[in-house]
């Protein structure tokens, strides 16, 4: 079974995997960037939302 | 920038580090429901013990046959749907909404948008799973893996999603935390793909009320269903857990994630990459040279978020592994992170092709998948259970020492499990592909299941550890319910939203922008599954036209057809493939390699994923019509310690005459060519050429009314590969 050739013969089919693969390599490329150059505070602040809601449930005390 | 919180935050023109929120205004005070989340957690339990006791029960059947107990509704062909819907939908499925339910009101410090919807989503899934359980037991299935549920369950389960999702995002609109924190998009995502893919998927024309055709045929349906599939491991056993492990690790461990930055990069990658990865493998040889290049470092790449997934895990416990060693939980979690980067590692592997050609459709790919089940998704869920019990009920575990000792049955019972299937799996493989020094084949298909044999007992032996691991947890967990007492409605106060004065950073990155608003953030994720699933699906659609067709393929006939229907009922595809691929010992085995032009009229495909029997593709004509009507009635009278199960029923049921009109309309709007008016010259034709086969039964001294059922099996399987033998003079 020769699926790929049946693919193959579509006009052009390689047009979309090369679209895809440019889209999400550029956006990655962005994306380590950005996270790599933005601030550490901001993301330390988020990462302690799960933690946030102490024990009893005693809001408003974000640890600081 | 145009939303109204947006512009508040612009009204407050501070430049120090942000504060997510200071005290201004009065606290509203409200109440998390626990009440639905210990619903699910017992849903979660009580499924999680039922799918395995189906699994170790068809397990244990492929060593003793006889545990069908020669009933229709308790073979394998049927029970194996039902163990893998059940696990993946009841067990996993439930899991994902008892740690949705508990973390999601919390992390928006609000109480789920509505309690109503809540009931219903609760039990709504709970009767879906019954009815999947029954219908598939009954025969009803479309035989597309872990997507068998016929019709008008598909409807409700449609349903009962949009009402989850209704409820979960009218919880995220109405929060108190301005920030979305990783878990939420993780679900959010889960909901959006999730939806999607069941949609895509379960396009089918009914033709009665429990019955259906599907929309696609052959090759398309095959596309289709392994997008499907692909995704449904990656959307519904990987994301919500991924989200689940992002509140509950740091939750158990006290401590936040390791590296926020990389859980931001994982999400990302994910959702972009598994869409990506299923059409990537397909088109790979269409792709110019640069392009496979970039591809196969993406492709390697792929792992790559996923192992930063499971060491942003991993390293969360860093300087706490004294805990891990006391803390069942943390034991647990530790576990089934490193199954998620085991199975994900593995997973791009089995994907190279050299590494695929061994692995596929042997029990290789069985280890693969209960890496992933047991360890990740199991192990996960066991963690939580016993992390959440304790919590809601305001008592402690009853008992460390009885969760220690499920922890290691469990671990061994994975160990039991899976490696006996690797060896069986790379044993089975090398053997089929064996030649003797003058160019036969090694070894017969039946000689390599008696190999195989010692191997599915050792597993069953890894599944039952596993269930019993299962069972004292549910003991421990029950000790522990009835020394506490549930906090239904659990007190909290925080300030809400409008309230909060909040500090914005001189420039808001678009990130911040779409992680506070989740609407856009459901939007985006997905456009970036559409945009992955475009690129599989935009091929996919063209391919019908691009299938040559074959002129000798011609639609079944209407016995055929109901022997095809017969074969799809009993789950036939759990233990036979229909696909001869061009290998050099596979056309040996089973002849010519099977063409897409083959499969046109086949809806559903029929292709399967496993060989624990040997490929039927071809079966047509190799043998006479008493060696099957002898098979079905004892597989051992043909094949001496064939582990197929005996079909007697087959031989008392008559085929039903009277749908069979609709089954052919259904077909011609599928686009089968048969002629007008054919739906009423069926029945005839059918029982012609049923008294024609009878009669030839009957000079093998075998008597059998034309009308029984399996009758048209014999006309279907005599028929399998036959178009293309006559065409090519093979
Ligand atoms: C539990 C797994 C299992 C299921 C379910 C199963 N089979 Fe089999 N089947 C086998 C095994 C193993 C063999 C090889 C030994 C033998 O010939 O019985 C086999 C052999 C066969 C053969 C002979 C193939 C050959 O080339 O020799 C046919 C035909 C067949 N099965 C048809 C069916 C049909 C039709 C169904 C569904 C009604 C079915 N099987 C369900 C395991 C299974």
């Amino acid at each position: 079974m020769k699926l790929r050739n049946y693919l193959e013969n579509i006009a052009d089919v390689g047009i979309y995997p090369v679209i895809t693969l440019l889209i999400f390599f550029i956006f990655f490329s962005l994306l380590t960037a950005w996270t790599i150059w933005s601030r550490k505070q901001k993301f330390s602040e988020i990462s302690h939302l799960p933690l946030e809601e102490s024990e009893q449930n005693t809001p408003a005390q974000h640890q600081q | 920038m145009h939303h109204n919180d947006e512009s508040k935050d612009k009204l407050t023109p501070l430049t120090t580090e942000a504060k997510l929120s200071s005290s201004v205004g009065p606290l509203d005070t409200f109440y998390y429901d626990n009440k639905i989340v210990v619903w699910f957690a017992y849903a979660t339990a009580f499924w999680g013990i039922a799918g395995m006791l189906f699994g170790l029960w068809a397990a244990l059947q492929l060593t003793f046959p006889s545990l069908s107990f020669n009933l229709a509704e308790t073979t394998f062909g049927r029970i194996r749907p039902v163990h893998t819907n059940a696990v993946i939908f009841a067990f996993v499925g439930n899991g994902i909404f008892m740690g949705v339910y508990y973390s999601l009101q919390r992390l928006c410090k609000t109480r789920m948008y509505s309690d109503l919807l809540s009931k219903i989503h609760f039990w709504g899934w709970q009767s879906i799973i019954v009815l999947g359980a029954i219908t598939l037991m009954l025969g009803y299935t479309s035989s597309k893996e872990y997507a068998e549920l016929e019709w008008p369950i598909d409807v409700l389960i449609t349903i009962v999603w949009v009402i989850f999702g209704w409820n979960m995002m009218g919880t995220i609109i109405k929060r108190r935390e301005r920030h979305l924190y990783v878990a939420i998009w993780f679900y959010i995502a889960t909901w959006v793909t999730v939806a999607m893919l069941h949609i895509v998927n379960s396009m089918e024309l009914p033709y009665t009320w429990l019955n259906s055709y599907s929309a696609y045929a052959g090759v398309q349906d095959a596309l289709v269903q392994w997008w499907y599939g692909h995704n449904a491991v990656a959307f519904f056993l990987t994301t919500p857990y991924l989200g689940l492990m992002y509140y509950f690790l740091p939750k158990a461990a006290n401590r936040p994630v390791y590296s926020y930055r990389l859980s931001i990069i994982h999400f990302w990658a994910l959702i972009f990459l598994y869409i990506w990865a299923g059409p990537h493998h397909l088109l790979y040889n269409a792709l110019p040279d640069w392009a496979q290049n970039l591809g196969t470092v993406f492709s390697i790449m792929l792992i790559a978020p996923s192992w930063g997934g499971m060491l942003n895990g991993l390293l969360t416990l860093r300087g706490a592994w004294d805990r891990v060693r006391e803390d069942p939980v943390l034991k647990f979690m530790v576990v089934a992170i490193t199954a998620y980067g085991m199975a994900t590692f593995e997973g791009p592997m089995l994907s190279l092709k050299s590494v695929n050609a061994i692995s596929h459709f042997t029990d290789w790919t069985v280890a693969h998948v209960h890496v992933g089940a047991l360890g990740w998704n199991g192990f996960l869920t066991f963690g939580i259970l016993y992390w959440l019990i304790p919590r809601i009920f305001e008592t402690k575990l009853y008992s460390k020492k009885l969760a220690n000792v499920h922890f290691w049955i469990g671990t061994l019972g994975i160990v039991f499990y899976t490696v006996p299937m690797y060896i069986a799996g790379f044993m089975q493989a090398s053997m089929l592909k064996q030649f003797t020094p003058e160019g036969q084949l090694k070894y017969q298909f039946l000689e390599t299941v008696q190999q195989m044999k010692p191997f599915y007992f050792m597993r069953s032996v890894g599944g039952f550890l596993f269930l019993i691991g299962a069972l004292i947890m549910c003991y421990n967990l029950l000790k522990t319910i009835k020394a506490g007492k549930a906090v239904e409605e659990e007190k909290a106060q925080a300030l809400s939203l409008a309230n909060q004065n909040v500090v914005v950073h001189g420039k808001d990155h678009w990130h911040r922008w779409i992680e506070r608003r989740p609407m856009q953030m459901l939007f985006w994720s997905l456009i970036v599954v559409i945009i992955g699933g475009a690129v599989e699906f935009i091929p996919t659609f063209m391919v019908k036209s691009n299938v040559p067709t074959i002129s000798s393929v011609k639609p079944y006939t209407p016995l055929e057809l109901a022997g095809r229907d017969i074969y799809v009922r009993e789950g036939c595809y759990t233990c036979h493939s229909q696909q001869v691929r061009p290998f050099r010992d596979e056309v040996a085995r089973y002849g010519e390699y099977s063409k897409a032009g083959e499969s046109v009229y086949d809806h559903p495909f029929q292709w399967g994923s496993k060989r624990t029997g040997p490929d039927l593709a071809r079966v047509g004509g190799k043998y006479p019509d008493s060696w099957h009507f002898n098979h079905m009635f004892d597989p051992t009278s043909m094949s001496n310690g064939s582990v197929m199960p005996p079909y007697p029923w087959l031989f008392r049921r008559d085929v039903d005459a009277t749908v069979m009109p609709a089954k052919i309309r259904a077909m011609q709007k599928l686009g089968v060519p048969y002629p007008a008016g054919y739906d009423q010259k069926a029945v005839d034709d059918m029982s012609k050429q049923a008294e024609k086969i009878a009669k030839n039964l009957a000079g093998d001294k075998l008597e059998v009314k034309p009308s029984r059922e399996i009758v048209a099996l014999i006309a279907y399987l005599q028929r399998l590969g036959t178009d293309i033998k006559v065409s090519e003079n093979k």
